[in-house]
């Protein structure tokens, strides 16, 4: 066989395409986060708005764009046929289950990864569809010379209802479980293990899981019961 | 001290199989096997079928007696085999599940005997040196880093149990196959194959119906010899090196 398609039909070569694809995803998070956190500044929008004009009109941050939305779909849907393997690899349980020794997350990616996507489906049927699609209102801010879409309302009314706050932060667990075996699971993957190494990568990871999740919550959160 | 024990018991790999209770009177100082050992002598004399169970040793070092007691792997006991548990770490009046190992590539032989022939043919399918390489002065000859040759010996403690796999929520081989590359890998006479080995023993046993790793670590908690998921990321590096870096096209 063909050494690629031997590579990328091994369960090694699956897990390696798991690995970069979620790394990627744990790169863009950060810049998601960032640029997100402009919606708790009180411009009225000006920041948050002006910044998802560009995000959406540059040309290279498109190209990228196309690139993660590929990126999502392949991580979940390997994600989703490895489970399938995993889990047939057993047929018959044990019957006593008093023995599980792993981490609940580590043995419920899936799941896991089930929940973020129903979210995700969610999240951009709400703001990147109605992005995209311009059903918003224009705004124009002094000093710029043409109107934006009001991104920033959309949000706000989203966020100012219970439910759809509710849904984000428990869309932010799920991702943070996931996070929390999966950061440091990527770099095992990719054959990083390091007696100096490894101990930081678990830390970092660590401290990722909590902080990015904590980030995004916050959002909905402040505009609900602050702004 | 008295037990009670819920075996499973299942007379052939066609069987359903189903778990029996039985009664048995065992002592602190004898070990998991011959507690059941008395057990089967028991039934023999009431005329019944005795439990099948696997075991050779019985010092720790050959890795045949699989069983899962209690959910774990060789019990509940930190780098222990089945045989050097003891009655000790149980109280008087406890009730023990045994059963064997699960997983599709370990088909259920009877009762707790389980058939690990998978692991044979993946070391068959490259865990060896294909030269002489000699007797025991000629190793010694070659000078090795401490910490190499002292790594590759902890991986090649591994005595082929199946723990790992059993322990595994994916029913995973991957501790087991890291362990055989890496401490052939790690040695001068072992090096020059490792990336054809890492190749043939990594498409041997996904050929076999194992999972696939999901790092959840399990292999390494159960592993009565402790061998480290570090091998695993070795064997990942070789896998991933020899797949992209070799310059061999079509094999
Ligand atoms: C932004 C969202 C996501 C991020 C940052 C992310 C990140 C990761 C990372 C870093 C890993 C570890 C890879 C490895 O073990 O080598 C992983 C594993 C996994 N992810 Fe995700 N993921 C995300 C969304 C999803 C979604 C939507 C799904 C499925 C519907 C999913 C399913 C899985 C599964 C099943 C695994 C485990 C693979 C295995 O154990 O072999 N993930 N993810
Ligand atoms: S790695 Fe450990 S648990 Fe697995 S076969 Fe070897 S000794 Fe047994
Ligand atoms: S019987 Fe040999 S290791 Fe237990």
């Amino acid at each position: 066989m063909n050494w690629f398609l031997r590579f990328f039909t091994s369960s090694i070569g699956r897990k390696l395409i798991m690995s970069l694809t979620g790394l990627f995803l744990i790169v863009f998070l950060v810049i998601h986060l960032i640029g997100n956190l402009q919606l708790l500044n009180d411009d009225n929008g000006l920041s948050f708005n002006t910044y998802a004009y560009f995000m959406t009109t540059n040309g290279l941050i498109k190209t990228v764009s196309y690139g993660l939305y590929l990126f999502i779909l392949l991580h979940a849907f390997q994600g989703i046929l490895i489970a399938k393997v995993n889990k047939s690899s057993r047929k018959n349980r044990y019957v006593s289950n008093q023995g599980q020794v792993a981490n609940w997350e580590s043995r419920n990616m899936a799941i896991l990864g089930i929940l973020i996507f129903a979210f995700l489906l969610m999240h951009m049927g709400d703001f990147w569809l109605k992005m995209k699609m311009g059903q918003l209102d224009m705004v124009k801010y002094d000093g710029y010379d043409h109107p934006v879409k009001d991104l920033y309302g959309r949000v706000s009314i989203a966020f100012n209802q219970l439910w759809i706050v509710a849904i984000y932060v428990i869309g932010q667990i799920a991702l943070y479980l996931h996070l929390k075996h999966g950061f440091a699971s990527a770099f095992q993957t990719l054959g990083w293990n390091h007696p100096k190494y490894t101990p930081l990568i678990k830390s970092v990871g660590l401290v990722y899981a909590i902080l990015i999740p904590l980030g995004f919550a916050l959002i909905p959160l402040y505009i609900y019961f602050v702004k | 001290m008295k037990l009670t024990l819920q075996i499973w018991r299942q007379n052939g790999p066609q069987d359903k199989g189903k778990i029996e209770n039985y009664q048995v009177d065992a002592t602190e100082e004898m070990s998991f096997l011959e507690m059941l050992d008395v057990l089967n002598q028991q039934l023999i004399e009431e005329k019944k079928d005795p439990v099948a169970f696997d075991h050779d040793c019985r010092e720790g070092i050959c890795g045949a007696c699989s069983m899962v007691i209690n959910g774990r792997p060789h019990g509940p006991q930190k780098a222990t085999t089945t045989c050097q548990l003891h009655m000790r770490h149980f109280k008087d009046g406890d009730t023990i599940v045994i059963e064997p190992f699960r997983a599709n590539a370990f088909p259920v032989v009877k009762d707790l005997v389980v058939d690990r022939s998978a692991f044979d043919r993946i070391i068959q399918s490259g865990g060896y040196i294909s030269v002489n390489t000699g007797q025991a002065p000629d190793g010694n000859d070659i000078p090795i880093e401490k910490g190499i040759s002292a790594t590759a010996f902890d991986a090649a403690a591994c005595i082929g149990c199946g723990a790992c796999v059993a322990a595994c929520p994916n029913a995973s081989a991957m501790l087991f196959t890291s362990a055989k590359v890496s401490h052939l890998a790690l040695l001068p006479q072992g090096a020059v194959e490792g990336e054809r080995r890492a190749q043939s023993m990594v498409a041997q046993m996904d050929k076999e119906g194992f999972g696939f790793c999901s790092n959840t670590g399990a292999c390494e908690i159960e592993c009565p010899k402790e061998i480290s998921i570090s091998n695993i990321a070795r064997l990942n590096r070789q896998y991933l090196k020899s797949s992209i870096a070799s310059s061999e096209i079509n094999e």
